[in-house]
């Protein structure tokens, strides 16, 4: 880039500093949009699929045709017997996921989701525990719950006891950061518990995780798990985590919206800085016609606008990044969490870019077929 | 002996007006020689801004040919026209077209960045046009806070950045009063006397006639005199230059 160029450019924005004002905020206001929007989804498909993804298991056996977590189909726990027998598995516990009541003190019911689990393995049980240990839960009736949904089921320390189905539940740890994406909290449990809190028969169970010793590759496992279970599906980790985000994200259209809202986000920029950089061209639409006079290409007229567009976006984009660090440090205490991981950041500078740039096409449009011989009065 | 740095020939120009066409340039001749300031006058509509244009490679003819420094641009590609004026014609208008947003310096420099020279080069090379143009105290100073005969002054020094051998003017003292057009007319005078420039400037003044090495008289698309009138009076000439 020629230093005289840039010059240029900028001068020519920065003459209207109310234009270049609007401008820059289009593109902040886009681009704030856009991570909000983009940021709700990534959030909302990691917390939809959480407990899968941080199981810890290889596969995940469910009953046959269940297309995401929340809606598991209980089945005979002596499907158990027969994972465990099979070569190949290292370990393989049964686990719960179900809906319930909550019951707090002053009597309003909250839906919870019940998470049951066996605390004497490593399967399945909660994560970034902030209180407590897992080991607490080997006792009956003793719960752990999510920080953030302390005000909304009404506990307050460790030690509070609540009902759930009308059964004891007593808080004995806090975990930090695990949201539910249906607003249900999860309340991790023992398996034992958690049968008496979704009402399930002792001799059954929802889930078995399956932990693969490594002598085999996983689809070798699967393939002799269900060579010896009926009526079930063997799942890997992946493929129950992909189910579990594409119903929640696609299938309720509620991420459809998220991404619906960020693509809204990005026209209205591309509109705004479009308006004003077309503004900005026709009010310098002499100073063009006397530089193509002069013997200047297109080209470089070009790069005079795509400079002023790219000025914009770099300003716009690092104010809105400012912004965006803000809401998403906000969110992290929310019951939705906003994720700007930093490969989203950069690919955010450059669809900014690609935003103004597109952009000035339309300026670019009407410089192209400006007539030099303007600048001579007749 | 004199060259010709432009030449047309047979130039005509017509334009479309719904079913009609106008023609504004009617089987022109003409030619523009090195060290020479030629007049091009007449009355409005008379077809001489046309003629500019095309000598200026701005306006391509309908028919005719025109040929620069030697070259038939008439069978130029379009995309060499840019080079051609950038290179080899000096502009200077009416309405002097600087730059609002830039200095005066940085409007001069602006057009040695359209020929690749930037920074330092840009800088220096354009505050020296500026100070043969006798604008050096105001090399900072923004279109805005200039009389009309330094912002003329100023696109002088901005046409001179190419070194070009053609200088071509449409009215540059139609929006100056009389001392500040004198002084513009010696400092064109002095570039085709001195430095061998061709210059042809369009102009409705008639107080400019007398710095014409040529009179160029244009009606209805047509030149219907070209004259050499008797050279004029030194004193106009002195003093603009430094």
């Amino acid at each position: 880039m020629r230093l005289r160029l840039s010059e240029l450019a900028w001068r020519n924005l920065v003459h209207d500093k109310v234009r270049l004002l609007v401008t820059v905020t289009g593109v902040v206001f886009a681009v704030v949009l856009i991570v909000v929007q983009f940021g709700l989804f990534l959030g909302f498909a990691t917390t939809t699929s959480s407990l899968v993804d941080r199981s810890r298991a290889d596969l995940w056996i469910t009953s046959a045709n269940v297309p995401y977590i929340e809606v598991g189909v209980n089945f005979s726990e002596r499907k158990l017997s027969t994972v465990l027998a099979t070569p190949g598995v290292a370990h393989a516990t049964k686990y719960i996921a179900r809906f319930s009541q909550w019951q707090r003190r002053d009597g309003r019911q909250e839906s919870v989701q019940i998470v049951g689990f066996d605390p004497d393995q490593t399967l399945g049980g909660p994560w970034n525990l902030v209180e407590g240990s897992v080991s607490d839960l080997k006792l009956d009736d003793n719960v752990f719950i999510d920080e953030l949904y302390k005000a909304k089921l009404g506990v307050t320390r460790i030690g509070d006891v609540f009902e759930i189905r009308g059964r004891r539940a007593r808080v004995a740890g806090f975990t930090r950061g695990i949201r539910s994406f249906t607003t249900s909290p999860y309340v991790f449990t023992s398996f034992k518990s958690a049968q008496t809190y979704v009402n399930l028969p002792e001799d059954q169970t929802v889930f078995i995780l399956v932990k693969g010793d490594g002598s085999v590759g996983l689809d070798v496992l699967r393939h002799r798990l269900l060579s010896s279970l009926k009526g079930v599906d063997v799942l890997t980790t992946t493929e129950f985590s992909r189910m579990t985000t594409f119903y929640w994200m696609f299938t309720t259209g509620a991420g459809v919206a998220v991404l619906l809202a960020a693509l809204l986000g990005l026209v209205v920029g591309v509109v705004v800085v479009a308006q004003t950089i077309y503004a900005t061209t026709m009010d310098h639409l002499q100073e063009y016609g006397t530089l193509k006079a002069m013997g200047a290409t297109n080209g470089y007229l070009y790069r005079v606008i795509i400079q002023q567009a790219v000025i914009s976006a770099v300003i716009g984009y690092s104010l809105a990044m400012i912004a965006s660090w803000f809401v998403v440090r906000g969110s992290a205490k929310g019951g939705a969490a906003i994720l700007l991981p930093w490969p989203v950041a950069v690919g955010m500078f450059w669809l900014t870019l690609a935003m103004c740039t597109t952009a000035a096409l339309v300026s670019i449009n009407k410089v192209t077929r400006l007539d030099p011989a303007m600048v001579f009065k007749g | 002996m004199i060259d010709s740095a432009v030449q047309g020939v047979q130039l005509t120009k017509t334009y479309a007006q719904g079913d009609a066409a106008i023609r504004a340039l009617d089987d022109v001749t003409l030619d523009l020689r090195v060290g020479e300031l030629a007049l091009l006058v007449g009355p409005s509509g008379s077809g001489k801004t046309t003629l500019l244009s095309i000598l200026g490679c701005i306006l391509r003819p309908t028919s005719g040919s025109l040929w620069v420094m030697g070259d038939d641009v008439t069978r130029l590609d379009e995309r060499h026209l840019p080079a051609i004026r950038r290179d080899r014609i000096g502009f200077i208008f009416q309405a002097f077209n600087l730059f609002p947003t830039l200095t005066a310096l940085q409007n001069v420099a602006l057009a040695l960045d359209l020929r690749g020279v930037t920074g330092r080069a840009a800088r220096d090379r354009a505050a020296l046009l500026l100070d043969q143009v006798g604008l050096s105290a105001k090399r900072d100073a923004y279109p805005a806070d200039m009389s009309g005969g330094q912002k003329q002054r100023v696109a002088i020094a901005r046409a001179l950045t190419g070194d070009p051998p053609i200088i071509l003017a449409d009215e540059p003292t139609a929006a100056l009063d009389s001392q500040s057009g004198r002084t513009v007319m010696d400092l064109l005078k002095r570039l085709a006397r001195e430095r061998g420039r061709a210059v042809g400037i369009v102009t409705h003044d008639n107080r400019m006639f007398g710095y014409a090495d040529r009179l160029v008289k244009m009606e209805d698309g047509r030149v219907v005199s070209d004259e050499r009138p008797t050279m004029p009076d030194e004193r106009d000439l002195e003093g603009a230059v430094a």
